[in-house]
């Protein structure tokens, strides 16, 4: 499985290691044929090697085999159990001046970051709809909504929800701690892209900027104690092809280095309305998106994989076999939208898929799924709360001693 | 149409386990099915009492749209620690069971390995030998390790489940000799979890001498669940069955007569 002429620099982090795993790729890709393909997908275990074929454009004739791979690896591992979650804006300050980003620091977007009332409430609007695992962001404005508002603000989410999720700026192993000891149990860090050229260019000025620091952000919050750690680049950035080739090798160096971290990828193709004028996406069609998630599937079975409302109600419910095993409901992505309505045009991107949680709980079960709302039990509500409250459950049923 | 399955065969061998007297012999798993509803229909047609949920699965959100508001009163619940990575967590869930009613069965999964699910022989024993002392029916999921099982006897545990092959993989009996030494060797039942994907390797288990099969994946991802957890419930029932009739000795080759070529081993006591 191992491939030490690529990991043979991890011993400081994935950093090291970026550029070999994009020599494996480059080599990979340019030498496959529909051959290697097949004799790929007729392994049980994919290699870095077999993963770059299944990228590679030789690939796209072998999609429907690679599909039903993918979904039958779905099926062994995650049955038809799908996860639901919804992101929770905090605030929406941002020092940085991403390009493709509604929220850089030039828009002309009205700033604020809630304050603990306004959590709790934001919570609340959530918590009414089943939703127990949360996934809290801010923008990057150290000075207003660093460390210690985003520590404030989980606590405050884990009296309520059993997850609770982070995706924030890139955080030092000391503030990762400190977040997780007030509640948090999961990170998502989207890199962006893995190409440092072209992340310099979309990434002009702010703390941001510093590519490395941030693609070891997952590293430092997996030694920090966090559970799970969710991997993503923003297809359409790059060449998506290699960007999600180093993401599945930068989540196999973290599976190694922590065996018992929960490992997660996000799919976002990137969605228009919010970015710079003169930002020009590179498309990543439909048939390229499923390559991906099949690719990514097949080579790291175990590993969960969100779709977010950037994606139609349509894609939605097609990518669900392919591997697909989380899923947000009733999003809002402007900040404070849950309990009062936020203006369409102070959003960090408008979204695809407009179902409510019921709605989205509703379809999946019309496709044979059972959504899955709780996936933990965190402990910073208290147990005895939840002691009550599963008490309440069982007493309405008539089971147990 | 698919018939509850009649256990009147083994009825007079139950399987007496935390002081309950369990007729069928199958346990049933529940994370991965497509639809809750579908429990009491699992549970009839399979015969099957015992039931493992999730405690970090139960959404609390609505009590009566809820997994346990699925599983008949007259069912056996057994929580288990799904999502502990190490001893602590599994106590604290345990307790969690406990503490809302849920009864003092506990099936203890400890893993710590994302990648292969393959449970932690040191955590579980921890846990195991903190929940027995506090009175927990204690039932832990393990490699097939005769020196950890020796040690969750030691701990109290009430029974161990094995596991055949890997969670989901559906190989069947891959440990087939460390279980049949677990059985040999350890005074408790020996449940198999884990890896069975066909009834006739659950069949297979129970012939070996296992006290009970628990399923989950081949049940919830076939396509018919209910129809397959009946398949389970007869072929555990039927393999039971043979391992009380007694199986005959299976010869390595087709015959054990020496050729008059070699003479015979003892023939020198007659010289």
């Amino acid at each position: 499985m191992c491939n030490d002429d690529v990991y043979s620099p991890l011993a400081d982090g994935f950093v090291p290691a970026r550029a070999a795993c994009a020599r494996l790729f480059a080599e990979s890709v340019s030498a496959a044929g529909p051959g290697d393909v097949r004799r790929a997908l007729d392994k049980d275990t994919l290699n870095e090697k077999d993963f770059a074929l299944l990228l590679s454009p030789a690939a796209s004739d072998e999609l429907e085999t690679t599909a039903r791979r993918a979904r039958d690896e779905t099926m062994r591992r995650f049955g038809r159990a799908r996860q639901l979650f919804a992101p929770l804006y905090l605030a929406n300050y941002c020092t940085n001046r991403c390009v493709y980003c509604g929220f850089h620091a030039g828009s002309g977007l009205k700033r604020r970051a809630l304050t603990p009332e306004e959590i709790e409430a934001e919570a609340e609007a959530l918590h009414v709809t089943g939703l127990r695992r949360v996934l809290a962001l801010t923008g990057d404005a150290p000075r207003r909504t660093g460390a210690d508002y985003i520590a404030a603000a989980v606590a405050v989410l884990a009296r309520r929800f059993s997850s609770v999720g982070i995706e924030v700026p890139s955080q030092s192993v000391e503030d990762y701690a400190r977040i997780a000891r007030a509640g948090a149990d999961g990170m998502t860090m989207f890199q962006e892209t893995y190409d440092p050229e072209l992340y310099a260019r979309l990434h002009p000025t702010g703390p941001k900027r510093d590519f490395a620091y941030r693609l070891d952000a997952p590293q430092r919050a997996a030694s920090s104690g966090m559970r799970s750690v969710n991997l993503g680049a923003l297809l359409g950035l790059g060449d998506w092809r290699s960007d999600i080739f180093m993401t599945g090798m930068h989540a196999q160096f973290l599976q190694r280095k922590f065996p018992g971290l929960e490992i997660g990828f996000s799919l976002p193709r990137i969605r228009p309305a919010e970015a710079d004028s003169a930002f020009r996406p590179s498309p990543v069609s439909d048939r390229d998106f499923v390559q991906a998630l099949v690719a990514l599937r097949c080579f790291m079975p175990h590993a969960c994989i969100t779709l977010s409302t950037r994606e139609s109600a349509f894609m939605r419910d097609k990518l669900l076999p392919l591997g697909v095993t989380r899923l947000s409901a009733g999003v809002c992505t402007g900040v404070g939208g849950y309990a009062r309505p936020t203006p369409k045009n102070n959003v960090q991107f408008a979204i695809s898929d407009g179902r409510s949680v019921a709605e989205m709980a509703a379809d999946l079960e019309k496709l044979g799924y059972r959504p899955v709302f709780s996936d933990w039990l965190l402990p910073g509500g208290g147990d005895l709360p939840l002691a009550g409250a599963l008490r309440n459950a069982l007493s309405a049923t008539g089971t147990g001693a | 149409m698919l018939q509850t399955v009649r256990n009147d065969d083994t009825a007079g061998d139950p399987l007496i386990l935390g002081g309950e007297r369990l007729v069928s012999r199958l346990f049933l798993g529940t994370g991965k099915l497509g639809r809750e509803e579908l429990i009491p229909d699992l549970l009839r047609a399979s015969g099957a009492r015992v039931i493992t949920v999730a405690l970090r699965r139960v959404d609390l959100s609505h009590n009566s749209d809820n997994i346990l508001a699925h599983i008949p009163g007259d069912a056996r619940l057994l929580p288990n620690t799904s999502g502990a990575r190490n001893a602590a967590e599994a106590v604290r869930i345990a307790r969690l069971a406990s503490a809302c009613g849920a009864g003092n069965w506990i099936k203890i999964e400890v893993i710590n390995d994302p990648r292969n699910l393959l449970p932690d022989g040191y955590e579980t024993t921890k846990a195991t030998e903190t929940l027995a002392s506090e009175g927990f029916i204690v039932l832990p999921y393990i490699n097939p390790d005769l020196y950890v099982a020796r040690d969750l006897l030691n701990a109290g545990a009430a029974a161990v489940m094995p596991l055949g092959a890997p969670i989901g993989s559906n190989r069947g009996l891959q440990t087939k000799e460390m279980i049949r030494i677990l059985i040999e060797e350890i005074d408790l039942p020996i449940i198999v979890d884990a890896g069975i994907g066909a009834p006739s390797q659950a069949c297979e288990a129970m012939e070996l001498g296992a006290a009970a099969c628990l399923v989950n994946t081949a049940v919830a991802t076939a396509a018919d669940p209910v129809g397959m957890a009946a398949a389970f419930g007869r072929a555990v029932a039927a393999g039971r069955a043979a391992r009380l009739a007694g199986l005959g000795r299976v010869l390595e080759r087709g015959s054990t007569a020496s050729s008059p070529d070699e003479g015979t081993l003892t023939g020198f006591l007659d010289a």
